[in-house]
């Protein structure tokens, strides 16, 4: 007859290893995916990678320098479009807004951030892409800035929340205005974090494809301007991936490898700037 | 996620005696930097009821045409212009089945072990490495999966499934390597990130002073975990479940790239299929005709209502939990 308290240490220490196998193999595939990304890319990358057009199938070489050009401008648009909606949205819900329109435009984000990306694409698409008659580095730029704001202003909201409310009476009680105490002491307080959220914010949306499809399109030379359709990096691993050419399969690795770069170095460099680094945008 | 117990704290400092007239208000700058900030919500939701709207109208002809035969008819054929979206619904929903399947044991224990087993130091640093894993775009997972993933399968898990229950019918048929299965394996991969990540914030609501409760009376850590820790967690665990699937629900990239995109139904797992993201993913640019554009767009109405759906109940689970945990505290 087993004792209680021996069967108790025996499901205890079979719990411990059954949960500790789960995590184990979690971060195993997490390394292994890391690893496989970035030994299979690096060797697939070389300096014409970020400086030549791509090449013509069947002809060697080539790169995707208008690609990378190319995220940027969409990046460059998307916050300008989303990052101001977000971060004022943010402040509101924070700051000035009464319970009830506050809870009414974080579930309004909540909402919005909980839309699959391929449904943004279908809406760019018909109010934009529809109206101009043409795809553009605009229509990916406006799709991109949709999906930034919902985290953006859930991101704001919970760093000025933060803030102590001490710092507010403090500034109030010196007879500024209320825009001022907010623009000067509360802000410049949670900056650190703010930042960090925006940083996260476009990482995250920097590898988003499916809104891009049917925006910006690709473009397999530069872009000029913003009227007209563009590569950019996610786009074009989709495209390379799915071909028949070996070429564009090892591209598409270099590709993966320079956007999964980005990715992770603003992500370890946003986490570790925030202190706090309990706070992560789902999403 | 959060939120709720903290709203009470900004807006306390509207509770002046005297409240200055708007003259005043403007001359110091309050009302024009309210305005300006309120226009910025407003437009958030503006810009959300705009997504409504948008899929509702741009669905009106499809709507119109084929009622709610769409949703349950299986022929999908452009050029005759009949359109149902039965394969790709169900495509949809098998994948996510899958993906689920395989995440919530995988997710929910690595949570557990996470927050109740591990050291806190050590669990703080591995759930930064996950939190990495939910940041790695959706289209490397996709490049992952044809190359990688799809030829491990065909080679070594597939043969040794189809020996072992060959005879279910959800493992019978030809092999591929692009089917419901692959793609829901590549899903499960995605999620389980999502599951840690919210379950172990969940579990680490639940008040210490619980746990010293029991650990007090003699029981051990598992037993502490089993017993007093997950039934207050429980609820807010299987909202971050469903926060997943969610998200496996409306994934296109990574599982356009692996399903196969054959508008069929079928039985078997091993089967190639499509699912709604990958079929808009897909003929989205190509689409002639209005008609085909707008069942396209109906199709994301669809993608839309179920993602809701879910993403609701996910989050009225993990706000119930948090105000329940807030409360016992």
């Amino acid at each position: 007859m087993i004792s209680f308290e021996a069967r108790k240490k025996a499901g205890n220490l079979m719990m411990f290893t059954l949960t500790g196998f789960c995590a184990v193999t979690t971060i195993g595939v997490l390394l292994l995916i890391l690893g496989y990304l970035v030994w299979h890319g690096a060797a697939a990358l070389s300096w014409s990678f970020f400086t030549r057009l791509p090449a013509p199938v069947g002809e060697p070489g080539g790169g995707m320098a208008n690609a990378i050009v190319g995220t940027g401008k969409i990046l460059l648009l998307a916050s300008c479009i989303g990052m101001p909606i977000g971060f004022l949205g943010g402040v509101y819900v924070a700051e000035l807004a009464g319970k009830g329109s506050a809870s009414v435009i974080r579930y309004v984000a909540d909402l919005l951030n909980g839309v699959p990306s391929i449904v943004i694409g279908i809406v760019v698409y018909t109010l934009v892409v529809r109206r101009m008659h043409h795809f553009s580095a605009l229509a990916g730029g406006i799709a991109l800035g949709i999906m930034m704001i919902p985290i953006a202003v859930r991101s704001t909201e919970e760093f000025l929340r933060a803030v102590p409310t001490s710092l507010r009476e403090g500034g109030l009680a010196l007879g500024r205005p209320r825009w001022r105490v907010i623009a000067s002491v509360v802000i410049p307080a949670a900056l650190g974090g703010i930042m960090s959220g925006i940083m996260l914010n476009i990482a995250r949306v920097a590898g988003e494809t499916a809104p891009l499809l049917f925006t910006s399109l690709n473009n397999q030379f530069w872009s000029p301007g913003w009227n007209q359709p563009s590569a950019a990096l996610p786009v074009m691993i989709f495209t390379y991936a799915i071909s028949p050419y070996e070429d564009w399969h090892q591209q598409a690795w270099a590709a993966g490898f320079v956007l999964l770069m980005m990715v992770l170095v603003v992500n370890i460099g946003a986490r570790l700037v925030l202190t706090r680094g309990r706070f992560v945008p789902r999403g | 996620m959060s939120g709720g117990e903290t709203a009470t704290m900004a807006p306390g400092l509207d509770g002046g005696a005297a409240k200055p007239s708007l003259m005043q208000r403007l001359r110091t700058g309050d009302a024009i930097a309210r305005a300006v900030v309120q226009s910025a919500a407003g437009a958030v939701v503006l810009i959300t009821l705009l997504v409504v709207f948008e899929l509702y109208t741009g669905s009106s002809l499809s709507r119109a045409r084929f009622g709610w035969r769409f949703i349950v008819t299986q022929t999908w054929d452009p050029v005759a212009g009949e359109f149902g979206a039965l394969p790709f619904i169900y495509g949809t929903v098998v994948t996510s089945i899958v993906a689920i399947a395989i995440a919530i044991p995988q997710g929910i224990g690595s949570a557990v072990f996470l927050a109740e087993l591990a050291p806190r130091r050590l669990s703080d640093f591995l759930t930064f490495l996950i939190e990495l894993l939910a940041a790695v775009p959706s289209v490397l997972y996709g490049l992952l999966g044809i190359f990688v993933l799809v030829p491990f399968l065909q080679a070594h898990v597939v043969p040794l499934l189809q020996h072992v229950l060959g005879f279910l019918p959800i493992f019978k048929g030809r092999f591929y390597g692009v089917s419901y299965f692959s793609a829901g394996i590549v899903l499960s991969i995605m999620i389980v990130p999502f599951i840690v990540s919210v379950s172990r914030e969940v579990l680490l609501a639940v008040p210490t002073e619980q746990r010293e409760a029991a650990l007090a009376v003699g029981a051990s850590r598992w037993q502490t975990t089993y017993k007093v820790v997950w039934p207050n967690a429980a609820r807010g665990i299987l909202g971050s479940v469903f926060l997943a699937l969610a998200r496996a629900l409306g994934e296109t990239m990574a599982v356009t790239m692996v399903i196969g995109n054959t508008p069929r139904v079928n039985t078997s797992l091993l089967a190639p299929g499509y699912s709604i993201a990958a079929v808009i993913a897909n003929e989205f640019t190509e689409a002639t005709g209005d008609l085909y554009v707008s069942a396209l767009i109906e199709l994301g109405l669809v993608l839309f209502a179920v993602t809701f759906i879910v993403n609701g109940l996910a989050r009225l689970l993990i706000v119930a939990t948090t105000i329940q945990a807030g409360a016992v505290a």
